[in-house]
């Protein structure tokens, strides 16, 4: 029971809060007002930390109370529905450690790397007051409503409070989007790994290891999760330190490959992955990323307090204004914040906060600490990213982010080109910046992991000494790479499962998720579809990150518009109009952005930045018969040409979707406003709890009580 | 002192446990049985393999985010 005598705010409260604004203020100030002069990266932990913790204690704890009104004697799907299984009522702290794993990968870890080229200041604002007033708030409030719904996921919530246009646009964009995902990260993970055989070696092992621990857990030792996900970090790490031994041996030549062989193997390696049972590959995997991601992340943490680097990079870069930078196209508004996705608003993390989580979470009153906590946590993995990619040296950042075909693949060359961009880095530097991490070229190493890699390396040796520094550069290499490729086979099943259910209604047997031809078939599409993005972008002479990053990008702010739509709907239908602007305004500026960038994508007269204006120069050259640079010949030329018209049309058809489900989602509210009465609210009916857990991290003085009475009263405790 | 570092380190042990549901098979058979007193309780070894089995059906279960 809660007892309701007006809080009186105590005076140490107030001072703490006061030196925390102060703190967090000062540090803002900092980051914002210094040109020329050395800032560390303490300024923008403090920055973030600050307005995380008054956001939190504030914001989130306004709208938990106030809009959302959790309420705390409401029993949760867990706890009426708990079978043992799925549904069952989790410690919040687990369930915070669970929740956060899920929603954190390689997102929060590449966007921010690649929107440095506008220099650190425009992405740490977007991720800390994006993840503020909009991601955090996207997670919360989904993870509420699906709460409230027996844990219903995203797609099912819009077609019943939306209607079946707006849910039939959801699932597309929910399969469209796992695709471009998919395609993106693998590309990634090619740009990482081509021409490195300690990569490449070190990744290839993960295979066996995971077979390995598969049989374990099945055959030998059932559910002994711990110490076999133990043994298989061990094995990992002797991969990794073998990896250079292999690079030195006469086996390099095996494990150096091009990327179209990368592409091949990767496209071979999701198809195969995906029907194998999931005891072999991926819920082995998937313990071993799970382990590597919460430690990793934790190292980045500590080292990144202990070395507090100095930030080299530029506040703001002249491309942010100009709007010609070599990493993507296009100006500072709307591209970075299409770009800085996970770590500030990701809509991706609205299927994880509808589905799994509601139905272990214990108490509505937790939704805060689930919901919008894990989600400063991942900002704050944002943060970190974007910090590994300021402490390097600008001109090294640029030649590794630029696409071949603007820096040329000599050292020379490059420093020449990256030093007409106002970034002087020498000859001598870029090369031994590749021999430090035992690479033979960094040059136009794009997608973010490797110069996240570099960046890591760098704040790490600062703390281990410079001789571990090319350890470093493969243990972050190898710790994005082994969840990118458990993404790809977990994210292909969950496209084979949505197009298995839709093409259930065209013929029958593939409803049945295990008839055999139908899930080879499935697979087999899916994979192919994320593979023609994989191969395009390796091949693509414009440069594949600089074409299909801003594609990734609108695809995931695009969900983030379904979720948001959702979330405003829903808050309208259940009589909280006057507290709809708490998404509302959110999802007008996500859908601002998203649109904004998809328009000039498709319309902008600038090569650089419009896709069907790409086109139309390099048709009109093949018409001429005239080779246009970066193309190097006639089938370059026709390579532009159709991945431009593929890339524009995709466009075109996201920002359609947009469209769509916004405009479904105002009818729905407005004829609401109008005629309250033709709404219906599928809202699960209320059951009195029998829980009693304390709301956050650390239990309160009265939450403790509270428990002690309930110890005693509760049958069975 | 000592039973200090006892607790921390049981309270470890079992956050770990939680978190990679390795407790889930001990989960399970509490769950059986107190909710059905009279009825059988898988081995461990049928336990994990139903679980596998329930994700291969519906793999947005444990799904993960980029």
């Amino acid at each position: 029971m809660r007892t309701d005598s007006p809080r009186k705010a105590r005076p140490r409260s107030i001072v703490i809060w006061t030196l925390v604004a102060l703190v967090s203020a000062a540090a803002w100030s900092v980051l914002a007002l210094s040109r020329g002069e050395e800032v560390s990266a303490a300024w923008m932990v403090a920055a973030a930390l600050g307005s995380y913790a008054i956001a939190y204690r504030f914001y989130a704890k306004f709208i938990a109370h106030k809009v959302l009104k959790v309420d705390g004697t409401r029993a949760t799907p867990a706890e009426r529905l708990n079978n043992g299984i799925d549904f069952h009522p989790t410690d919040r702290r687990v369930l915070l450690g669970h929740h956060f794993a899920a929603i954190a990968g390689a997102g929060p870890l590449v966007g921010p790397v690649l929107a440095a080229q506008m220099g650190y200041l425009p992405g740490t604002i977007w991720i800390i007051v994006g993840v503020i007033l909009a991601g955090a708030v996207q997670d919360m409030v989904v993870l509420f409503f699906s709460t409230r719904r027996d844990g219903r996921s995203l797609g099912q919530m819009a077609r019943e409070e939306i209607g079946p246009f707006g849910g039939a646009a959801a699932l597309i964009a929910a399969f469209a989007i796992m695709i471009i995902l998919l395609g993106v990260l693998a590309l990634v993970i090619v740009n990482a790994l081509a021409q490195s055989p300690w990569g490449t070696f070190s990744i290839a092992m993960t295979v066996p290891i995971a077979l390995l621990m598969g049989v374990y857990l099945r055959v030998l030792r059932p559910g002994r999760i711990t110490e076999v996900s133990l043994i298989g970090v061990a094995l990992l790490l002797f991969a990794l330190v073998a990896g250079r031994w292999v690079a030195e041996s006469s086996w390099a030549g095996t494990f150096t490959l091009a990327p179209s062989t990368l592409v091949v193997w990767l496209v071979a390696y999701g198809f195969i992955a995906s029907i194998l049972p999931v005891w072999m590959l991926l819920a082995p995997r998937d313990y071993l990323s799970t382990f590597m991601k919460i430690g990793t992340i934790v190292l980045l943490a500590l080292g990144v307090v202990i070395a507090l680097p100095t930030l080299r990079m530029d506040p703001v870069t002249d491309f942010a204004s100009r709007g010609d930078g070599p990493v993507f196209a296009g100006s500072l508004f709307p591209f970075v914040f299409i770009t800085i996705a996970c770590g500030a608003l990701s809509g991706f993390h609205a299927l994880i906060s509808s589905g799994t989580t509601p139905k272990m979470i214990q108490k509505e009153t937790q939704v805060r600490m689930i919901g919008y906590g894990s989600m400063l946590m991942e900002s704050s993995v944002a943060v970190m990213a974007l910090i590994a990619a300021s402490v390097i040296d600008p001109g090294l950042y640029f030649a590794m982010n630029a696409p071949a075909g603007v820096i040329g693949d000599t050292v020379q060359n490059a420093s020449q080109v990256v030093g007409g961009w106002g970034y002087q880095i020498s000859p001598k530097d870029l090369a031994d910046a590749a021999k430090n991490v035992e690479e033979s070229s960094l040059l136009s190493r794009t997608g973010g992991a490797p110069t996240l890699a570099v960046g890591v390396s760098e704040i790490f040796s600062e703390v281990t000494g410079g001789g571990l520094r090319a350890f470093w550069y493969h243990f972050a290499i190898m710790f994005e790479a082994l969840f990118i490729l458990t993404a790809l086979d977990a994210g292909t099943r969950v496209g084979r499962f949505m197009l298995q259910d839709t093409l259930g209604n065209l013929y029958k047997p593939f409803k049945n998720v295990s008839w055999k031809p139908g899930l080879v078939i499935t697979s087999g599409i899916v994979c192919g579809l994320w593979g023609y993005f994989l191969w395009v972008g390796v091949h693509e002479p414009l440069g594949g990150i600089n074409q299909l990053f801003p594609i990734f990008g609108i695809s995931n702010q695009l969900l983030a518009a379904v979720a948001l739509a959702v979330c405003t709907t829903l808050l309208v239908k259940s009589g909280r109009l006057k507290w709809a602007w708490i998404t509302g305004i959110p999802l007008v500026w996500d859908a601002t952005v998203t649109l904004t960038a998809s328009w000039q994508k498709v319309f902008s007269g600038d090569p650089r930045v419009g896709f069907f204006k790409q086109r139309s120069i390099y048709q009109d050259g093949i018409d001429r018969g005239e080779v246009i640079a970066p193309a190097k010949n006639m089938d370059d030329m026709h390579t532009i040409v159709t991945n431009s018209t593929v890339d524009g049309v995709l466009t075109a058809v996201l920002a359609l979707l947009i469209v769509i489900v916004i405009a479904d989602a105002t009818r729905v509210c407005i004829r609401h406003v109008r005629r309250p009465a033709l709404s219906t609210l599928s809202e699960a009916p209320y059951v009195e709890s029998r829980i009693v857990a304390p709301a956050g991290l650390i239990a309160t003085k009265e939450e403790k009580e509270e428990a002690r009475d309930a110890v005693g009263a509760a049958p069975g405790g | 002192m000592r039973s200090a570092l006892h607790r921390a380190v049981s309270g470890l042990r079992w956050y770990v446990r939680e978190l990679t549901d390795e407790s889930a098979y001990d989960r399970y058979v509490a769950h059986v049985r107190e909710h059905r007193p009279e009825a059988d309780v898988p081995s461990r070894r049928e336990f994990e393999r139903m679980r596998t089995d329930r994700q291969e059906e519906d793999p947005r279960q444990g799904f993960r985010c980029c």
